[in-house]
């Protein structure tokens, strides 16, 4: 049978048979351990430098980012980031407890459905959980209050992120979601998938030329809020 | 020790190609050897580094080369090779054909140490800054790939070209691009090696010089043949035969006599 | 997927004379490599993160039996099922039967070579189900029923005429008259066609870029959005993934990323990158029911323990390619099969069989460019020449470069009997040459004289002439 065949066939060339134990424990505590790697240093820098880099590497990468102070501002954040566009008031928003706990009533005229995100909708607002400075990534874990639908079927994604949550590089993205999630599903704790969205969808199969809104969202906005405590 | 430090004995690693197609090369090598204080012998029993054999995968031939490459060029302070695809080989590639010869392998590995490309062993051994040497006009250069990749050479060369009096060099868009050489490769797929080889005379003719030089015969030969087909009047030599000062006398390569 | 590997010169010839290939060739040249350079321009680490991806790479394929094991352990304990394939009908039939058992009709791919491999697509079409390719590169390649020239960039090979003429021809409910002012146009036809595929799918397969064992989780990579989609909306997610894929952590499979889409493309990082692992989960509002990782040998066991064993670290960036002088001058096409350039004149023969891909690492200047670029510092040109010592043992290389090589080696090894046939040849090709200084023709020669002159031999061997000058001779 197939999996015997190969197991086999490596350990052949391997030239051995499985692993003795006191190997396989070598092996474990490194699983167990999952040590990082040399991280490069541009992201090492204090905190408010770090929301500094996220926002410039995600511009770099035709994201856009709107700062407002508070979670009260993310309305009219979203209200004029949508007239900026010309996009329709309704969107399909992530029924997470932070978005839902935004006072959406301040703008009246914006429409939220909670739920996914069907193929008509235009708008999408997605709950970010954490952003990588490093490259100006977002971190987007699924899970019942963030359906990854949302992260493609709109033309428009619109992340509502936390400054807090911005952290260096992808390693220490990982330890929070670690963390936070440890034993929450019976043998291992990742969710059913975990994107890292940088930018907007694009494509350069025609002529090598870049163009955006390939299959996923062409724009990709992130309202941030300035929510990280002084020094 | 004394000795070798102030007046090292230099043994020259000829190159098949420059004893069969341009000896003036190794002539050249030479007079820049004695002048960088070196005593330079020839040892007589070398023919070839065996890269051709090595590279078509018959590595018995290539390892009785080495075994005669061993033997005779035992006993010199340095092996100096007037080619970076030779010198890669001897220093590089030699020692791997003794995997199951310990003894054989640490001596190839001792010769493999000892042994450089003329330009970066005039620089970086001998510690030469310029040279003595006259050339006006408007020079390229083309970094063979061995020399380059294996070898490390790309500053030497442009740093002694630098001192050549009233030479201008003018780089390439892709001095590093491969010519389409590659030793049996442009023989046994000659429509790509031409191809290859006429992107890059399109380069060498766009920079406006008059002279292409490299430090490697088969890319100079591949190149100059290619450029006298279309029609060029690009002179082409080995970076030697300028930096020893010889070409007034010696005819580019591929030129027209008298 | 069919070979033509053997026919590598008469493909050359013909991409060679290819002039819309040749157009687009020359278009793509520098990019790719330009933005390369840029990218590990600006990262100082770059070659430490080289250094530690080769020795991840080669950590897991020393142990690949047990990381295999822990890997399938957390992909059941995730909720998803594995298959092991041992060679591409295996692959094929397995498909086949997770498609039928849940009555697709419609099936969705994300990019994947393994896919290309095993040629699953034909095997789904003969059995009346659709597969419908959702890169943009290898959705316009289905239309023309062509194969990938490229691993990263499957349609790079065609100019904007070659798209628009086979949207033409396949989007047949479209106004025949429509105009395709931008190239934006294009991407956005295929855009709404495509959405429509996405949503009507019953099964999505994708590759996986990574798999990882300490989390069962499979990774893929895209600018474009269109793994995701096809991962996401069907009920059923296939992943095709051949076993050297491994690594063994979440932070290990983050140093690879940090390679990847720099070598490949020259991003930082690529729009998506997506960690999957198991079917949805009980409170989740979208994702697929089932999910499936079809995990493929196809010769790959056969290279472990053997010279060629570095090869299986390669990570699929496609540098050396876009770094090749060869590969940029004949196209991915000429190759003949599934992996082009340098990574694919290794990989191929391993796969394959050396007798049906032999001319692939003979065509090869060794300039080391691809080496010098691969990402976990695979030595290309070194493996290259391994396959070379495989073909002269066996006999593999044609007869006459054989003989040529057998008298020159002869020659070359007795000093003396050298110094004489150099003398000789040095003086002929001097005399033949004559006041020209070159030959333009030259018998035996002709492959060297078809394109480009011989320049002529100075006459008197090195050797001749310095035992004069010992001599006190002129």
């Amino acid at each position: 049978m197939s999996r015997s065949e190969i197991l086999g066939a490596i350990r052949r060339g391997l030239r051995r048979g499985p692993l003795p134990e006191h190997e396989t424990l070598g092996l474990y505590a490194r699983l167990n351990a999952h040590p990082r790697h040399l991280i490069p240093a541009r992201s090492r820098l204090p905190h408010p430098a770090q929301v500094a880099l996220f926002i410039a590497n995600l511009e770099k990468e035709f994201g856009t980012c709107t700062r407002v102070a508070s979670a009260d501002d993310v309305p009219g954040a979203v209200a004029d980031y949508i007239a900026s566009q010309n996009l329709p008031s309704d969107f399909a928003m992530a029924p997470h407890p932070e978005l839902q706990a935004i006072p959406w009533h301040n703008r009246p005229l914006l429409q939220a459905r909670e739920g996914r995100a069907q193929a008509s909708d235009l708008v999408s607002v997605q709950h970010g959980y954490v952003g990588i400075a490093e490259t100006g990534t977002l971190m987007l874990p699924a899970s019942a209050g963030r359906p990854t639908t949302l992260n493609l079927l709109a033309d428009t994604e619109i992340v509502i992120l936390r400054s807090s949550r911005i952290t260096g590089a992808m390693e220490e993205a990982w330890d929070i979601l670690r963390s936070e999630r440890e034993g929450m599903v019976v043998g291992n704790f990742l969710p059913r998938n975990v994107m890292f969205i940088t930018g907007p969808s694009r494509s350069a199969d025609i002529e090598s030329t870049l163009e955006l809104g390939a299959h996923g969202p062409r724009r990709l906005h992130v309202v941030l809020i300035d929510d990280q405590a002084a020094g | 020790m004394t000795q070798t430090a102030t007046r090292p004995r230099v043994a020259l690693f000829v190159t098949c190609l420059v004893d069969l197609h341009r000896p003036s090369i190794g002539f050249a090598a030479i007079k820049l050897l004695e002048a960088a204080g070196c005593q330079v012998e020839v040892p007589r029993a070398q023919t070839c580094c065996g890269q051709p054999a090595y590279n078509s995968g018959d590595r018995a031939t290539a390892a009785a080369l080495a075994r005669g490459i061993i033997d005779a060029f035992s006993g010199y302070d340095y092996v100096v090779v007037p080619s970076g695809s030779c010198g890669g080989m001897l220093s590089s590639h030699m020692p791997q054909l003794f995997d199951n010869d310990p003894n054989t392998r640490a001596r190839a590995e001792a010769l493999a140490a000892r042994t450089h490309e003329l330009v970066s062993f005039l620089v970086d051994v001998r510690g030469l800054s310029s040279v003595n040497a006259s050339y006006p006009g408007r020079v390229t250069y083309h970094d063979s790939c061995a020399g380059l990749r294996e070898l490390g050479i790309k500053t030497q060369p442009r740093e002694l070209l630098a001192s050549v009096e009233g030479l201008n060099l003018v780089e390439m868009q892709e001095p590093e691009l491969c010519c389409g050489f590659g030793g049996t490769f442009c023989v046994k797929y000659p429509e790509i090696s031409t191809r290859m080889v006429s992107d890059k005379t399109a380069d060498i003719v766009a920079t406006g010089a008059e002279t292409l030089l490299a430090g490697d015969l088969g890319c100079l030969l591949n190149m100059a043949g290619s450029l006298s087909r279309e029609g060029s009047r690009v002179q082409v030599r080995h970076i030697a035969e300028v930096l020893a000062g010889i070409t007034t006398t010696l005819p580019a390569i591929g030129a027209a006599q008298g | 997927m069919l070979t033509t590997s053997p026919d590598f010169k008469a493909n050359t010839t013909r991409s060679m004379n290819d002039a819309g290939l040749q157009k687009a060739l020359a278009r793509t040249r520098p990019r790719f490599p330009a933005s390369r350079a840029a990218a590990v321009a600006k990262l100082p680490e770059f070659e430490q993160l080289r250094d530690i991806g080769r020795d991840i790479k080669n950590h897991t394929l020393a142990n690949l039996d047990f990381y295999l094991e822990v890997w399938e352990r957390n992909v059941i304990n995730a909720g998803g099922h594995v298959h092991w394939a041992s060679n591409a009908e295996d692959a094929r039939r397995i498909v086949l039967e997770i498609c039928q058992r849940v009555g697709a009709k419609t099936v969705t791919k994300g990019k994947s070579m393994i896919s290309e491999e095993i040629a699953v697509n034909d095997h789904l079409e003969k059995h009346g189900i659709i597969p419908v390719e959702t890169d943009l590169g290898e959705y316009i390649i289905q239309l023309r029923n062509e194969p990938p020239s490229h691993i990263i960039a499957p349609a790079f090979h065609l100019n904007r005429e070659d798209w628009e003429e086979s949207f033409r021809r396949a989007h047949t409910d479209l106004d025949p008259n429509r105009v395709f002012s931008e190239r934006r146009d294009i991407m956005i036809e295929a855009r709404t066609k495509l959405r429509e595929k996405f949503l009507a799918a019953d099964v999505g397969i994708t590759g996986a870029n990574f798999l990882i064992a300490e989390t069962g989780s499979s990774v893929i990579v895209t600018n474009e959005g269109n793994g995701d989609l096809t991962q996401t909306l069907p009920k059923v997610h296939v992943v095709l993934a051949s076993i050297e894929k491994m690594v063994p952590t979440l932070e290990d499979a983050t140093n690879m990323l940090r390679l990847l889409a720099r070598s490949a493309t020259g991003q930082d990082m690529s729009v998506y990158t997506t960690f999957s692992t198991g079917p949805r989960r009980p409170a989740d509002l979208d994702g697929p029911e089932e999910y499936h990782v079809v995990l493929l040998d196809n010769g790959r066991t056969g290279m472990i323990g053997t010279e060629f064993q570095e090869m299986l670290r390669c990570i699929r960036c496609a540098a050396c390619m876009n770094h090749c002088p060869v590969y940029q001058t004949v196209g991915g096409h000429s190759y003949g099969w599934v992996y082009p350039g340098p990574m694919g004149s290794v990989l191929t023969p391993s796969l394959i069989g050396v007798d049906k891909a032999g001319h692939l690492p003979n065509a090869s200047t060794f300039c080391g460019k691809c080496e010098s670029v691969c990402p976990v510092k695979i030595p290309l040109p070194k493996l290259m020449r391994h396959w070379r010592e495989r073909e002269f043992e066996r006999h593999l290389s044609p007869t006459a470069t054989r003989s040529n090589l057998a008298i020159w080696s002869f020659i070359a090894q007795r000093p003396s009997l050298y110094r004489l046939t150099t003398r000789i040849a040095a003086k002929v090709l001097a005399l033949l040459a004559g006041k020209k200084g070159r030959l333009a023709a030259l018998p035996l020669a002709g492959g060297w004289t078809a394109g480009r002159d011989l320049p002529a031999p100075e006459g008197d061997t090195f050797f001749a002439r310095y035992a004069r000058q010992q001599r006190g001779e002129a």
